[in-house]
């Protein structure tokens, strides 16, 4: 009409492809990476020193109790370490199924079916050299979980079912089937107490400090998160699993199959859910109780979050949980600070990294 | 005539972003009218719709309603003004009945569950004289979509608007609701409101409006008279772009046949029909183009050949091979690439960045990855070619796509599908939300690929986009081609009538031309 603009193309503008742009856009992505979090658990922490003040509680001699006993000696810090194993390893699997937006809710149930087949495998198993057998029962706990989380995928992509919904029901279905296990078909003969045979010595993982429980499991769970932080951003299914996951109908227009890489993520999460399991067994408990996991599945969704779905941030947002966890033990004996405080504080930490992650993700829009 | 001014809103600016949904429109709307708002999608309509009745504020610009200006903070001051709308997505709860759904967000809730029979009442009584059959109790989960718009009509009419807006009402109608939405707005006018109702249907705009403003990339482009227009005129209002520059073209000989359409029908997502019976074909070093208003089916028609929507009947060969109910991750095989018509919702990842969304399609190929791992350098490489060749301005192939303009978005999508070296190329609004600079780029860019050799079929509602690189254009009405012209601008009124629908009138003015 009469008022279009026809101003002839701007010329292009300079083409900075020097390696200085490059390290600069990476360094920012870097920073946002850590600083977020930090930031988040900051926050949280003020506000949990606030109610602690509330309270009639000087925050920082607590949280100098806290800190100061978990990092105490060496034995405290092994201690700690092996509530991360567990933390690291569902939080790094999390971040692939939430990195392909299948949330997950059932890490806990998955971990409860990889410890289960784990203790199968490690009690009715005879005659196999020991150090087969114990990959063995690793591998068998990563497949019990990934089957498990594998119903939560296939019901999603046939009945187009809320994963949501069918992962924390699965939950509830995988820890009743645990206690009808170890109380029935699994129960040690002989006892009154409802928990499984033990596994023979020899199934036992290498301990990695003498005079400590600490077992190989931390190493597994550190290159585990290295191994899928490279899996999810430098090959070409973890590509077309993060497309899936932003925009479903590119993926479909790109041939990506939307279904295939749902059901990968989701059962890759449960894979390192049930690994996780099956280590508590073969590196901690021995054998099987009603309630191998103090929720380990539900903190871990936190782990997650808070490394901003990157398997590498996990093993660092793991190590501050099992902190959090192993320092309210202490709290509560050494400060009379009552442990439910503590467990506000670990809810502010999610809320605040909740928070934060919204703000993370729209900063990352723009910019990463 | 009333000297005093309804409703006026002046130069209302509004944008998202970098994306700008209304850029100075102006619109005069007479009271007791029906003023139809007709323009393509993405011309601006809902936006300037959506600020009027409070939903968007502008960023810009003023609106005046009955002599006083009228600033509007949220859809309820709207409604206190008596201006309400029905939106294209009905706002309404599935599992309440009729009476529950108006009750909602209406004082309060004790109060109005003691009145509920008399609100029943009044609800009947006001279905009643504009003959709107609402039943009161009816669950809505129950309704059919027609009976649901008849509530949500009544609904706003309930609140006790005088202006009622309509945002595409017959969008999801049958052909007998259409009549019956048409005769309703009618009655309303009769007795005493005003209607602005959106469109981009010709003939029901022709048919039930008093004056149409014809928007155009979020500005209005020119108010008529119903009575003084055509659909013709409508539709080239419409969709004609007025300054396009003319592109030199060399006469080509084509080649062979890439691509063979036959009897091909399918259906929309709400499982209607869309696509009926067509069948065309699409040679080397051809430009074949198909015109048309929006929603008459070429979206489904490009979903359908790019393997994105399954064929209910009739088959596609692609090199003399069928292709036809291929699996979704064969598509990616075919020698065919495809600019879709939705950039942000299918052609690119927003947050992902240039080098990223450039091997959208190519995540697996060498040398973009060996032994499933990507090659980040080869990757990289590639895309600062394509940045280069083509000219898409941006600091960093690192760079979150989402940080580009529009054009320079649409230029990464043209350049990654060319690269793809596809036999045919099959385009969906190559142009759409560019800026002029680039719309020239990109054409002169697929003119120079059919002369490579490249079969290319270009969807377009861009009337003068089509004629200045087409070899042969189809006219695409009620989902199926009712007409095939050459790219010649004398035969314009021709493809406008048939655009329109009138296929009849169209074939008078042929025969008449010879």
């Amino acid at each position: 009409m009469d008022d279009i603009d026809i101003r002839p193309p701007a010329p292009a503008k300079l083409y900075l492809y020097d390696i200085s742009t490059s390290i600069r856009i990476r360094s920012l992505q870097r920073l946002r990476a850590i600083g977020f979090p930090i930031a988040a658990v900051l926050v949280a922490l003020c506000a949990g020193a606030a109610l602690l003040a509330i309270n009639g509680f000087n925050a920082l001699d607590v949280f100098t109790v806290m800190i100061g006993g978990v990092f105490r000696n060496i034995h405290s810090i092994t201690e700690m370490l092996l509530i991360a194993t567990p933390l690291i390893l569902i939080g790094v699997g999390l971040c692939v199924a939430f990195r392909c937006s299948m949330w997950n809710i059932g890490a806990e149930g998955q971990y409860y079916a990889g410890a289960v087949a784990a203790t199968f495998f490690g009690v009715h198993l005879n005659g196999l050299p020991a150090p087969l057998h114990i990959v063995l029962i690793l591998a068998a706990g990563s497949i019990a979980g990934a089957a498990w989380a594998a119903i939560a995928g296939l019901l999603k992509i046939y009945f187009n079912a809320s994963e949501i919904v069918t992962t924390i029901m699965l939950n509830y279905i995988a820890t009743i089937a645990t206690s009808y296990l170890v109380t029935g078909p699994m129960m040690e003969a002989g006892v009154t107490y409802p928990q499984s045979t033990e596994l023979p010595h020899a199934l036992r993982l290498p301990i990695l400090l003498p005079h400590t429980r600490l077992h190989i499991g931390i190493l597994i769970a550190i290159a585990l998160a290295v191994i899928v932080q490279a899996f999810l951003f430098r090959s070409s299914a973890g590509y077309a699993l993060r497309v899936v996951g932003i925009n479903p109908h590119a993926a479909r227009y790109a041939g990506i199959s939307v279904r295939r890489s749902v059901v990968l993520a989701i059962s890759i999460s449960g894979a390192l859910a049930g690994l996780a399991g099956a280590i508590q067994i073969a590196g901690v408990d021995f054998r099987l109780y009603q309630n191998i996991s103090p929720g380990y599945g539900f903190t871990g969704i936190a782990v997650a979050l808070l490394a901003y779905n990157r398997p590498i941030g996990a093993i660092f947002s793991g190590i501050l949980f099992a902190v959090l966890s192993a320092g309210s033990v202490l709290m509560q004996m050494n400060s009379q600070v009552p442990q439910v405080l503590v467990f506000v504080i670990e809810g502010m930490v999610i809320l605040s990294v909740v928070a934060f992650g919204a703000l993370g993700m729209r900063a990352g829009r723009s910019a990463v | 005539m009333n000297t005093e001014i309804f409703l006026k809103m002046e130069n209302i600016h509004k944008r998202f972003g970098s994306v700008v949904a209304s850029a100075g429109a102006t619109l005069e709307v007479a009271e007791n009218e029906i003023h139809a708002l007709l323009g393509e999608n993405g011309a601006g309509k809902s936006v300037l719709m959506n600020i009027l009745c409070g939903v968007l504020a502008p960023n810009e610009g003023s609106i005046v309603f009955k002599g006083a200006p009228l600033k509007l903070g949220s859809p309820r001051e709207a409604i206190q003004h008596r201006i309400g709308m029905v939106h294209q997505h009905f706002m309404l709860v599935h599992n309440l009945t009729v009476a529950e759904n108006y009750m909602l967000g209406q004082g309060s809730p004790l109060r109005l569950i003691r009145d509920r029979s008399e609100l029943c009442d009044r609800i009947r009584a006001l279905s009643d004289r504009y003959g709107l059959d609402v039943q009161p109790d009816a669950l809505l989960e129950d309704l059919s979509v027609g009976q649901q718009q008849r509530v949500e009509i009544l609904k706003v009419l309930f609140q006790g608007i005088d202006v009622l807006i309509l945002d595409e009402p017959t969008a999801v109608l049958t052909h007998q609701e259409t009549d019956r939405l048409l005769l309703l707005l009618r009655d309303l006018v009769a007795d005493g409101k005003t209607v602005i109702f959106i469109s981009h249907k010709l003939d029901e705009v022709m048919r039930v409006s008093d004056r149409v403003s014809i928007m155009r990339d979020g500005r209005v482009v020119r108010t008529v008279k119903t009575a003084e227009t055509s659909p013709r005129e409508l539709a080239r209002l419409m969709v004609g772009r007025d300054v396009l520059m003319e592109l030199p073209r060399e006469p080509v000989e084509c080649g062979q046949v890439v691509l063979s359409v036959t009897g091909l029908s399918c259906n929309n997502e709400l499982e209607r029909p869309a696509v009926r019976d067509v069948s065309f074909e699409v040679r080397q070093k051809e430009i074949v183009g198909i015109a048309g208003v929006s929603g008459n089916g070429q979206s489904e028609l490009a979903l359908a050949l790019a393997g994105l929507l399954p064929a209910k009947s009739g088959s596609i060969k692609l090199n003399n091979k069928e292709v036809t109910g291929m699996c979704s991750t064969a598509v990616r095989r075919l020698p065919l690439a495809h600019i879709p018509e939705d950039r942000h919702k299918m052609g690119i990842v927003l947050s992902l960045s240039l080098a990223e969304n450039v091997i959208l399609h190519r995540y697996t190929d060498p040398p973009f990855a060996t032994r499933g791992l990507l090659r980040f350098g080869a990757i990289a490489a590639h895309t600062r070619e394509l940045m280069r060749q083509f000219q898409v301005k941006a600091s960093h192939e690192d760079v979150a796509i989402r940080n580009l303009s529009g054009g320079n978005q649409q230029k990464l999508v043209v350049a990654r599908e060319l690269a793809r070296n596809p036999d045919l190329l099959l385009i969906n609004q190559l142009t759409r939300g560019i800026d002029i600079g680039a719309i020239e780029f990109v054409m002169q860019e697929v003119l120079r690929q059919k002369v490579a050799g490249r079969a290319i079929l270009l969807i377009s509602t861009e009337l003068e986009e089509l004629l200045a690189v087409c070899d042969r254009i189809f006219v695409m009405f009620g989902g199926r081609l009712v007409g095939e012209l050459p790219p010649d601008r004398g035969r314009l009124e021709e493809l406008g009538l048939l655009m329109a629908g009138n296929t009849a009138e169209a074939a008078r003015l042929a025969a008449a031309t010879g």
